[in-house]
Formats: C-alpha cells, sequence, structure tokens
C-alpha cells in the first residue's frame, strides 16, 4: 500500500470519525438549548399526500430495520456470528437485510423523486435539504451495492468493522481491520461519518426527538402557571 | 371534587348576521404570515354545507375525536400503539387541497402590461409557490349556499334526514341557511392534547385554554386528525402545528378576544366557568344521548358554598370565583339550558356552546294570509325549515331533545316579550307559553336582556389574569407583526 492511501485512510477512518462525533454531540445539543424551535420532523405531508406515502413509509421502515441490523453487529458480534454458523440462518439475514435495504433504496428515490416534481413540495425544500438526499443516496446506494457484490456482510461486519469502531471507542484507533477493504465499503463508512457530521445542521436531528414519553405518559397535558398547586391532573 | 375554572364562549346563532368580521380580525393579528396563509382560526361555514376543510365533520374520513370501546375512552385516529406507526405518514390528516389553495393576484402586470386590445387582468398566484394557479376553492367556497348542489347536499348533519326533508331544504321559496362561526372550542378533554407525542400541547389550567408550545412541537402531525374540529393547522412553512390561542395575550389583560369584541352582530359571550376536572374522563364516556346533560351536571355552582371552597382549596382566586358567579355562560348553559356544545358525541366535551339559531322568523299559510300564531303554539318548531334533526345533528349528538328545549324557550321568549312590547299577542297566550317552554317571566326578561340589550361588560366577563409578571404582556406584538408573531423574540425560520 502505498503512502498516499494509507494517510487517506488515516484522515478518513481516525481523524474524520472523532471529528464528526465532536460536531455532531457539540452540535446537536447547542442547538437543542439555544434554537428549540428548529428541531422538527419539517413534514410535508400536509402539501403532498400520495408520494409522500410511497416514498416515505418504505424509507423510514427500511432505515430503521437496517441501521438496527449495523447496531446489533456492533454491539453484539459474537452473537451474531453465532447466528450466522449455520447457512440457512445466515442466508435468511443477508437477504433479509438486503430486502430492507432495497426497500430505504426505494423509499429514498420516492422521496426525492417527490421532491424534485412537485412544485409544492420545492418550495419547502433547502439546498442544505438537497446535500442530506445526496449524501443519504450514496450511502444507501453503497450499502445495497456492498449487499450484492460483498455478500455475508452482516459476519465480517462483526468480525471487521465491529472491532474498528470498538477501537474508536476505546480511543485506541486500529486501522489494521479496515486497510484492506474493497473500495465500496470505505465509501459506506466515509459518507456515514459525514452524514454525522453534517445531522446537526440538518433536518435529520428530528431523530433525537422521536417521542418516546407518549407512550407512558398520561393523555391530557395540563400546565399551571401557579407554582403552588397541590393536587395532580386528573385524566 | 376537583375544582377547575374555564374561560368558555357562547354563540348566540339567532343574531350571527355572517359578516366576517370576527374572520378577518383574527386573520389580521394572528395569521397573516407566511405559511398561515390558509389558515381561519376563526371561519365562519354556512350551513347546511361542507365547511373549512371540506367535510370536517365527518370522521370516517378524518378520524377525529374520542371513541368508546370497552368501557374505554380512545382517539379514534391514533391510540398509542398506532403512533408508532403512523409517525412517517399519518393516513387522516388533511391536506392542502381539503382547505384550500392560498392565492394573491398579479396586480403588477395591471400597470405593466404593454399596451394591447384586452383590458390586463390580475391574473391569481399561489402564495405557496409564487406559480400561477387556477382557484379551485376558498375558505369559504360555499358561503351563503354558493354552489349548493355539490356542497350543502354534502353536509355531514344531514345524516338521518328523511329525503323528502332533504328535498325541502334546498326547495325554491323554503331554501334556508343560517351561520356557523367556529373557533377552537378549548375543550376540557381535548384530542389535540392527548394525541400529540410530543406533549407540545396543553391546557392551561388556571383558565383552561388550550395552547400549543411550538419550541416543543416536532411536525408529527397527530394533532391535526386528532382535532374533530380540525381547529389545529399545520405551518406548511415553519413545520410546526398552530391554533387559536383565544388571544390570551389581550384576555390577560382584560380584553376579549379579537373575534368577540369586533363581532357585529354581538353574538358572543365570554365568561368564567367552574367545573368538576374529575369528572372528565365519567362524562366523555356516556352514552351518546346523555352527553349534553352528562356535561352540564359537570359543571359547577358558583354560587354553591361546597363549590367556592372547592374552589379556593384548588386555587382559583377570588376574584376568578366572583367572574365565574357574573358568567354569561353559566346563565346560558346551565342556567336557561338553551345553549348546546357543538358534536358532543365527538367526546372532547368543548367549552364553547351554541345558542341554536330560530331564523327565519316562522309563519305558515292559512286561507292565503299569513298567520304567526295557532292553536298548537309550538307547531312552527317542528315544522321549521330547518328540519329538528339537523340541529339535533349539529347540536345534540343526534337527539332532538335538549335543541328542542332551547327553541321552544326561545320561541316563549319572543312571544312574551311580543305580548308586552307590541300587544298584538295575547299575554295569557305568552304566559302559557314560558310555562310550557319551562321558563318564568323573570327568566324571560333576563333571556331578553342578554340576548338583546346587553352591553360590552355583560357579554364578556373576564377574570382578572394575576399574570402581572409574564414578561409578555409588556411586549410590543407590533414589533413583530408580519414576522415572528406574539411571543418569539427571532423570526421563526423553517429549519435551521
Amino acid at each position: 500500500m502505498n503512502t498516499t492511501a494509507a494517510n487517506w485512510d488515516q484522515i478518513l477512518f481516525v481523524v474524520l470519525p472523532y471529528a464528526v462525533m465532536f460536531v455532531f454531540l457539540l452540535g446537536t445539543i447547542m442547538r437543542y438549548r439555544k434554537a428549540p424551535f428548529t428541531y422538527s420532523s419539517l413534514s410535508s405531508q400536509f402539501l403532498e399526500n400520495q408520494q409522500h406515502f410511497w416514498g416515505l413509509v418504505p424509507f423510514h421502515y427500511g432505515i430503521i430495520t437496517v441501521l438496527s441490523g449495523h447496531v446489533i453487529a456492533f454491539l453484539i458480534p459474537r452473537q451474531v456470528l453465532l447466528w450466522n454458523s449455520r447457512p440457512l440462518r445466515l442466508y435468511v439475514l443477508e437477504i433479509s437485510a438486503l430486502i430492507f435495504g432495497l426497500l430505504t433504496l426505494v423509499g429514498l428515490g420516492g422521496c426525492i423523486t417527490r421532491r424534485l416534481t412537485v412544485s409544492k413540495i420545492r418550495e419547502v425544500t433547502s439546498l442544505l435539504d438537497w446535500h442530506v438526499f445526496a449524501l443519504l443516496l450514496v450511502q444507501v446506494a453503497s450499502g445495497v451495492y456492498v449487499a450484492v457484490f460483498h455478500p455475508w456482510g452482516s459476519s465480517w461486519f462483526a468480525s471487521v468493522l465491529s472491532p474498528y469502531l470498538w477501537s474508536l471507542v476505546k480511543f485506541q484507533p486500529d486501522l489494521g481491520y479496515v486497510a484492506a477493504l474493497p473500495f465500496a465499503v470505505k465509501l459506506h463508512i466515509a459518507s456515514a461519518y459525514a452524514i454525522i457530521g453534517l445531522a446537526p445542521f440538518t433536518r435529520l436531528v428530528h431523530v433525537l426527538v422521536v417521542p418516546n414519553p407518549y407512550l407512558w405518559r398520561k393523555p391530557q397535558v395540563v400546565r399551571w402557571y401557579r407554582p403552588s398547586r397541590s393536587t395532580p391532573g386528573n385524566s | 371534587m376537583d375544582v377547575r375554572s374555564q374561560i368558555a364562549m357562547v354563540f348566540h346563532l339567532d343574531k350571527c348576521i355572517g359578516c366576517h368580521t370576527c374572520s378577518i380580525a383574527c386573520k389580521n393579528i394572528w395569521t397573516d404570515r407566511r405559511g398561515t396563509e390558509y389558515m381561519w382560526w376563526n371561519n365562519v361555514e354556512t350551513k347546511p354545507g361542507t365547511g373549512y376543510p371540506t367535510r370536517w365533520e365527518d370522521q370516517n374520513k378524518y378520524a377525529g375525536g374520542w371513541e368508546t370501546s370497552n368501557g374505554d375512552l380512545q382517539l379514534k385516529s391514533t391510540s398509542k400503539r398506532k403512533v408508532v406507526f403512523n409517525i412517517f405518514h399519518n393516513p387522516h390528516m388533511p391536506t392542502m387541497d381539503d382547505y384550500y389553495e392560498p392565492w394573491t393576484y398579479d396586480y403588477q402586470h395591471l400597470f405593466n402590461a404593454p399596451e394591447g386590445s384586452d383590458q390586463p387582468t390580475a391574473r391569481p398566484i399561489s402564495m405557496v409557490t409564487g406559480e400561477f394557479i387556477n382557484i379551485e376553492s376558498g375558505p369559504n367556497w360555499d358561503d351563503d349556499l354558493g354552489g349548493s348542489p355539490v356542497y350543502a347536499e354534502n353536509d355531514p348533519n344531514l345524516a338521518g334526514l328523511t329525503p323528502e326533508q332533504r328535498q325541502q331544504l334546498f326547495a325554491v321559496e323554503r331554501l334556508v341557511f343560517f351561520y356557523f362561526p367556529r373557533i377552537c372550542n378549548h375543550c376540557s378533554n381535548p384530542a389535540c392534547v392527548a394525541s400529540c407525542p410530543s406533549g407540545a400541547l396543553y391546557k392551561r389550567g388556571e383558565d383552561g385554554i388550550v395552547l400549543l408550545d411550538q419550541k416543543r412541537c416536532r411536525g408529527w402531525r397527530s394533532c391535526i386528525a386528532a382535532c374533530p374540529y380540525k381547529k389545529v393547522f399545520f405551518n406548511w412553512s415553519t413545520g410546526k402545528s398552530e391554533k387559536c390561542i383565544l388571544c390570551f395575550p389581550r384576555v390577560e389583560t382584560g380584553q376579549a378576544p379579537a373575534c368577540f369584541h369586533s363581532c357585529v352582530g354581538r353574538i358572543r359571550y365570554l365568561g368564567v366557568l367552574l367545573y368538576d376536572a374529575s369528572r372528565i374522563e365519567e362524562v366523555a364516556k356516556l352514552p351518546d344521548d346523555q352527553l349534553v346533560e352528562g356535561q352540564r351536571s359537570m359543571l359547577l355552582d358558583p354560587f354553591d358554598p361546597a363549590v367556592i371552597a372547592g374552589a379556593r382549596a384548588n386555587g382559583v382566586t377570588e376574584s376568578t370565583i366572583e367572574s365565574a358567579q357574573k358568567s354569561p355562560v353559566y346563565q346560558f348553559v346551565k342556567v336557561w339550558k338553551i345553549a348546546l356544545p357543538p358534536h358532543i358525541e365527538f367526546r372532547t366535551l368543548p367549552m364553547l356552546f351554541y345558542v341554536p339559531p330560530m331564523s327565519p322568523v316562522m309563519s305558515h299559510m292559512e286561507e292565503k294570509t299569513k298567520e304567526h300564531n295557532s292553536e298548537e303554539l309550538f307547531h312552527d318548531i317542528e315544522e321549521a325549515r330547518v328540519p329538528m334533526k339537523f340541529l339535533a345533528n349539529l347540536f345534540g349528538a343526534g337527539h332532538e331533545g335538549k335543541v328542542r328545549y332551547a327553541l321552544k324557550k326561545q320561541k316563549a321568549v319572543r312571544w312574551y316579550r311580543r305580548a308586552l312590547t307590541v300587544g298584538d299577542v295575547d299575554l295569557a297566550v305568552a304566559l302559557r307559553m314560558l310555562t310550557e317552554a319551562d321558563c318564568t317571566p323573570e327568566e324571560a326578561d333576563a333571556i331578553y336582556k342578554l340576548t338583546s340589550l346587553c352591553s360590552f361588560d355583560d357579554r364578556f366577563v373576564i377574570p382578572p389574569a394575576h399574570r402581572e409578571e409574564a414578561i409578555q404582556m409588556f411586549e410590543d406584538p407590533l414589533e413583530h407583526k408580519q414576522g415572528a408573531g406574539f411571543g418569539f423574540l427571532s423570526v421563526p425560520h423553517r429549519g435551521m
């Protein structure tokens, strides 16, 4: 391997992850504290309903499943490898991962088409939104490409990328795992970092404010201006 | 007993002339910003008609409000489980097409058009895209029965009417309509609040005004579908929901809300109701035919010492209790029982009540002369041009009893006053009518006074807010006009 490539690896897979995590944490926290109004899903369903369904729904179900798969392989690589030790189970996992990856890609395509073709939606699409879409497209397309042309990713993610990511977490970055990976995989990793770095400044922050308290709070919300209020609200 | 105070409202439909002054007053103050052009927090509909947004009362389409299932009270649009699946795409949400695409006109063209053989015209331009559009609907597209075969005949309240009754509604010389002004009902069991995944919507403890915290709203859109009255709106530009705030900055400073203040027909009344919040759930679960009475029983007598003690214990201020005792709303709703909640079958327990309309003045033909009287004193209520069933669908959850009671009492008061002032009606007959309508001469005088001779202070009994320290009061709302609205220190931009 020549030195230029090694330098690039150093920048993309050691410097960049730390830089983007720093930006991500600082950016999202500062934005939440300084500009809470800007935290929103920025939904455009009100302006267009049909294509919204065919784009947003497959995209979200797809990305949530695929992303959870990545997180699981990162957290419990050993168990994933154990699961994959039987070929049939490996095939099931790989094929379902590919299906959800394709679902994400199709959904994203639907979202982008909708943004391009519906004039009302174009009105509420910013330049930054287009950057987000471009990055997501690179991310999802490279992911699907990897799934098709570099198969058994669920296994080699657990044995190659999990150790790499854990080495970053432990502040002992180990490039040994990554250096030999094919270009498509490297692209997939680098663009993931780019998305994380850009996220605090985009609409992607809506991921951080998913409404979990709703599931256990009381149906009605009452706010008292007066601080001294004895009985709690009913119903 | 959990005594709470609520700023409640009465709209007297018999007095509404459909001038839309209320809507304009509201629009000028609150919804003149980008993204809110299509919003009418206050709008006036013609009934029968499909309203705004189109067919908002049809909950098969919009799934607004609550329903009871197996003794439980549940939102029609979202249960806690369903919200997880509906969050990416809300299946019941109305879109801009259900309201209308806001527009302005290309006025410049009138000045800049090159000389030609035709008059230049100002073509309509979409206020969303800036492109030329064909106007296909507006906020009052079916005003005064405009286009009635398409609109009025699709009024969901016509359900249960016989074909004959339907035909009569639109027959020449029997044609009838009335106006139905609407704002947020500031319900005591608000579906919008219960549906909000972010907990951004809330009811103010002190006065029951339902507000939306824009800084917590994440644009999940559940409230838009959940409100059965479609009175929460989505600002398509900022990506946040907005709603009627009952002009709380005005109310807090002792002024009537803009739509109340500007009302030409003086149809609007505002006052405090004390109610038992511990009974909300129980009342909201009652069967349809008991809902009106159930809600009334939830409202408490502000003169009852036990209620006053309960109010004090809950921190309701003396001045608020005093306001509750003078409240015109309490008179209309609880004492006289002539004001009824709209569509209480949606089970949000609205705190805006309507006096059902009597108009037009009723008469019948007898041997080629118009007669205003008959042996059967209340005959014209049953034979009114607006079928009782229609009003019952609007104000009685489909049950006619409460509506008939309110109309009979109004009619009796009219005859009694006519006997006193004009004298062409036998006083004995008028008194008999009062008795039959469950009314006394004293009560009739009080109803007459509060409906016909009411002063500003009779109509609006606003409790002092005791929010002297609230900083917003000292800010100048005009500073933010057409920009931030009230309360923001920066213009709310979409995203970052």
